[in-house]
């Protein structure tokens, strides 16, 4: 693992709030948001956060529960994974 | 250059609706430390010395699991064969080291343990005797182990004492298992030039030549690669291949990276990324589906062995390119029943057990999950064995039989054994006999492509 940092990736129906909600749920875990990108695509909403994390203590597992209960919320589906498995997948 | 969303997107949907994962992350455990004359000590030390390493395994691999996103499917264990590091013991027969295993297997919270084994290609010792003949009770007996017989090689010959011992004891183990369709069977493989890194069951086993801890991955993607064959318009052969090789190679390199981070993190030495398409009974994982999507009305017709052959050799060419650490099998795996296409392929009459023989020439192993009548005869099933055998040692690749005589099933009967291993339609034999051939034992001397030095 060379780094501390996630891809975010939301994909649902478009409404008011996603990206205040997702953004706040962030923001209680200390995670920074370094990127962020927003498209329509085959009509459902996508917007792909690059995330870093700078602390040592940083518990992923409860920062990804609270990203699948905020989605559930808001009827999007959340996925946070490590940069790395885009990295090594698409970059030589 | 930063990813791009379409690939971000790209990865998601490989594991949301085309089934990628990783297989299994298999840990591989040396036992050659653990020798004793008396079976009781030798047991303990056993136990002891798996749950010591693996104790970490399963927390280790789940946490990779929620890390990168990618499913990690199982999680198993290969050891030294059994064969070697019990020959020393005094004891009749070795069901309670298989026996050992598998509470080692429940306690460590794995799938499966590898490595009830032996390696007899060129003759049988007194421990390997007492391994093979306690293997019909060890699979009975136990759940989560899996046992190999390496029979031939291409330096050695065919073992033919062997072959026809197996054929007995395939019956026998079938037998024993028979109200649960001869599960024991699906644990047990008979293999020509075994791979002694390969992390896929029920092969598994920790070569001798192998660290004293290591970590191989094996990933598989039959769905992704049939999502992006069918996804080409009017394409070349050429362009499938292509098409393959490229996906291959994205498969490879996600798998390595985790399997590299789980090496780490247990402090274990990693081995080899083994990329094989292995199907599942899921719809749209298959190996069949990508052989139709390449043109063929119906897995099994004229054509399957052409197009398989692209199929493998464009899964290896990716795999090379992504990792220097490709090893095991890594090519296709055509198991029937755990393949939904194939399965349909023997029921609409497409798909015999000759073309699956003349498939596995070109594929990565060889007759797997395969269900005949259950009085099929023990050298029926012991030629079925030679004649695979027999293909693995011309052409110097691994071959493999994984065949279950299903105890009162008929032809045209489907045996359901639920998970992963999916249900077998039973598949005809040749009637003739093979017996007065099998009969003859010895050895297929070692042939002309042996003498290399």
């Amino acid at each position: 693992m060379s780094s501390s940092r996630f891809v975010i990736t939301v994909i649902g129906l478009d409404r008011v709030g996603i990206v205040a909600g997702i953004s706040r749920v962030m923001a209680e875990h200390n995670v920074n948001i370094a990127d962020i990108r927003q498209t329509i695509m085959t009509d459902l909403f996508t917007m792909i956060m690059l995330a870093e994390v700078k602390s040592e203590n940083f518990d992923l597992a409860a920062f990804q529960a609270a990203m699948t209960a905020i989605g559930k919320e808001l009827g999007v589906q959340v996925i946070v994974q490590h940069e790395d498995v885009f990295r090594f997948m698409h970059r030589i | 250059m930063p990813i791009q969303p379409e690939e971000i997107l790209e990865t998601i949907k490989m594991v949301a609706t085309e089934h990628l994962d990783i297989r299994t992350v298999t840990m591989g455990i040396n036992l050659r430390g653990c020798c004793h004359p008396d079976i009781k000590i030798f047991n303990e030390q056993v136990y002891d010395h798996i749950l010591s390493c693996a104790e970490n395994l399963v927390r280790t691999t789940d946490e990779i699991q929620s890390l990168y996103g990618i499913p990690i499917i199982n999680k198993r264990i290969s050891v030294t064969p059994i064969a070697i590091v019990a020959e020393s013991c005094r004891a009749d027969e070795l069901v309670s080291v298989a026996e050992t295993l598998d509470r080692a297997a429940h306690e460590a919270g794995i799938d499966f343990i590898g490595g009830f084994s032996a390696l007899v290609q060129k003759g049988i010792t007194p421990g390997d005797l007492k391994l093979i003949t306690s293997i019909p009770r060890a699979m009975a007996t136990t759940k989560k182990v899996c046992s190999s017989v390496n029979v031939a090689t291409t330096k050695a010959g065919i073992n033919m004492d062997a072959v026809a011992l197996m054929g007995r004891i395939i019956k026998e183990t079938a037998e024993l298992t028979g109200e649960r369709g001869g599960i024991g069977c699906a644990k047990l493989v008979v293999f020509a030039n075994a791979p002694e890194d390969n992390p896929f069951m029920a092969g598994a086993f920790h070569g001798v030549g192998e660290p004293d801890c290591v970590i191989n991955v094996g990933v598989s993607g039959p769905g992704v690669v049939n999502a992006a064959v069918r996804a080409l318009r009017e394409p070349s052969l050429g362009d499938i291949a292509e098409c393959i090789k490229k996906t291959a190679f994205k498969i490879t390199r996600m798998g390595e990276m985790a399997g590299r981070e789980v090496a780490r993190r247990l402090g274990a030495q990693f081995g080899v990324l083994d990329l094989s398409l292995a199907p599942t009974p899921a719809v749209g994982d298959s190996v069949a589906a990508i052989l139709e999507a390449m043109g063929l009305e119906s897995c099994g017709t004229h054509g399957t062995t052409a197009a398989l052959a692209l199929l493998n050799d464009a899964v290896k060419k990716g795999g090379a390119m992504a990792s220097s650490s490709v090893g095991g099998l890594s090519g296709a795996f055509i198991p029937v029943s755990e393949d939904e296409g194939m399965i349909r392929a023997v029921q609409r009459g497409s798909l015999s057990l000759d073309k699956l023989e003349a498939m596995t020439c070109v594929c990565s192993v060889g007759l797997d999950m395969i269900a005949v009548p259950g009085d099929t005869s023990p050298s029926t099933i012991a030629a079925i064995i030679a004649d695979e055998m027999a293909i693995g040692m011309i052409n110097k690749k691994t071959t493999a039989v994984r065949i279950i005589p299903v105890p009162g099933k008929q032809v045209g009967d489907l045996v359901e054994f639920g998970g992963l291993l999916g249900s077998a339609p039973v598949m005809p034999v040749h009637n003739f006999s093979s017996e007065a051939f099998i009969a003859r034992g010895g050895r297929i001397p070692a042939p002309i492509q042996s003498l290399t030095n």
